[in-house]
């Protein structure tokens, strides 16, 4: 599924992780910042691609800038991001929770 | 009700779109943690919001403290998303805010058990409990405290009622004390908690001593607090003196010699201990220990 608009969510205070979501052409796309790219940076996209996979999201671009966010922050995040590029912000699909 | 004889002297307000405070808020020994959907958060990141509590929920270890959590209000667009993220989430308990009638608690219910049936929760788990922060809300502070048995508590919320009383909060708190009593009287008659509001000049802790004492005299459970530093001195404030606890342990004593002995009559000192004693002799072994004022055996440690 093509996302409707690009969307973002988060902020880049300490223990968070900012993400935006843009249409993309070749799957799913990271480009990710995180001082922890080295150790944690494969388990935040796998973190991601989980979420964007449950929202049948397949062809995006995803900036993340990471600030040491744990992961139900990183999955909450990818959450609220996905649901504003369907735009169904206010109709949330509780299944994927 | 869903009454029980639970310590709530510390409930702390913790942002529900802050992902640092909201991993770091169980290690501070708070008796309940209050997730805040509300003012808390900006207008336009109330699904942020919503789903970074939902997914911390799911995930971090908050100890023994009771969760809440203030949902929208139910003029606000965001008031069904809320509740349904957070029966699905479990939380223990959901908080209304600027409650003023028991209808109001009556709707809620109807979709919380809604919300259960749906996600297969167990219909009646979550508990429900009603910020009053209007004239009204205070004059139907009854209604309101009785008016589900889910309902474990009722708060008073001082900033929105002293606006709505033309007036403002004043140090000595003069213009608090009829909501304070009418609304302490109200969650006693009901069988349920009563929460003092927020003292929201962190730099003023003599003022906060001063308020904290005064509402452990009229007998309020405990205080919202907007900051850990304030938790260590409602503790304090609600801490048994030795004196209490040798008390109380005297009267459990007796307890147990008339249990042993087969007796229904409880006798201390030569003198009849009726129920009012020994209920306020467990409720101050209760707050000895979670002061650790007492060993594992029930005996006073010397501080």
């Amino acid at each position: 599924m093509e996302i409707k608009k690009t969307a973002m969510a988060g902020t880049l205070e300490s223990s968070d992780l900012q993400i935006m979501l843009s249409q993309g052409t070749k799957g799913i796309e990271f480009d990710l910042t995180s001082d922890v790219a080295k150790q944690f940076g494969d388990d935040i996209k796998a973190t991601i691609k989980a979420v964007l996979d449950a929202f049948g999201i397949d062809n995006v671009l995803v900036k993340v800038v990471d600030k040491g966010a744990l992961t139900p922050v990183i999955k909450a995040r990818a959450i609220t991001a996905a649901q504003r590029a369907l735009d169904i912000a206010d109709q949330p699909q509780w299944e994927v929770l | 009700m869903a009454a029980d004889e639970r310590l709530r002297r510390t409930m702390m307000f913790v942002p529900g779109n802050n992902p640092g405070l909201i991993k770091d808020a169980g290690i501070f020994g708070v008796d309940s943690i209050m997730f805040d959907l509300e003012d808390a958060v900006n207008m336009n990141e109330k699904d942020s919001a919503r789903f970074l509590v939902y997914e911390a929920l799911q995930t971090f270890d908050y100890g023994d403290a009771e969760l809440v959590v203030r949902i929208n209000g139910l003029d606000t667009p965001f008031y069904e998303n809320d509740i349904k993220a957070m029966v699905k989430a479990g939380i223990d308990v959901i908080r209304l805010p600027k409650t003023e009638n028991a209808d109001m608690i009556h709707e809620l219910e109807n979709l919380v058990e809604a919300a259960e049936k749906e996600f297969g929760r167990e219909v009646g788990s979550t508990h429900l409990m009603a910020a009053i922060e209007s004239a009204m809300g205070v004059v139907n502070a009854y209604e309101i405290a009785s008016a589900s048995d889910r309902m474990i508590g009722i708060a008073l919320s001082a900033e929105d009622y002293t606006t709505d009383m033309k007036t403002h909060r004043y140090p000595d708190g003069q213009e608090l004390l009829y909501a304070r009593n009418a609304i302490l009287h109200a969650a006693r008659a009901a069988g349920i908690a009563a929460f003092d509001t927020v003292f929201t000049d962190l730099d003023d802790m003599e003022g906060f001593e001063r308020e904290t004492k005064f509402i452990h005299q009229l007998g309020y459970d405990g205080k919202s607090l907007i900051n850990p530093r304030q938790i260590a001195t409602v503790n304090k404030v609600y801490a048994p003196t030795q004196k209490e606890i040798l008390n109380a342990q005297n009267v459990i004593a007796a307890i147990e010699e008339a249990k042993r002995k087969g007796s229904g009559v409880i006798a201390m000192n030569g003198q009849m201990v009726d129920r009012p004693v020994v209920l306020r002799a467990e409720r101050v072994m209760k707050l000895a220990k979670a002061n650790n004022l007492v060993d594992a055996e029930g005996n006073y440690v010397e501080k």
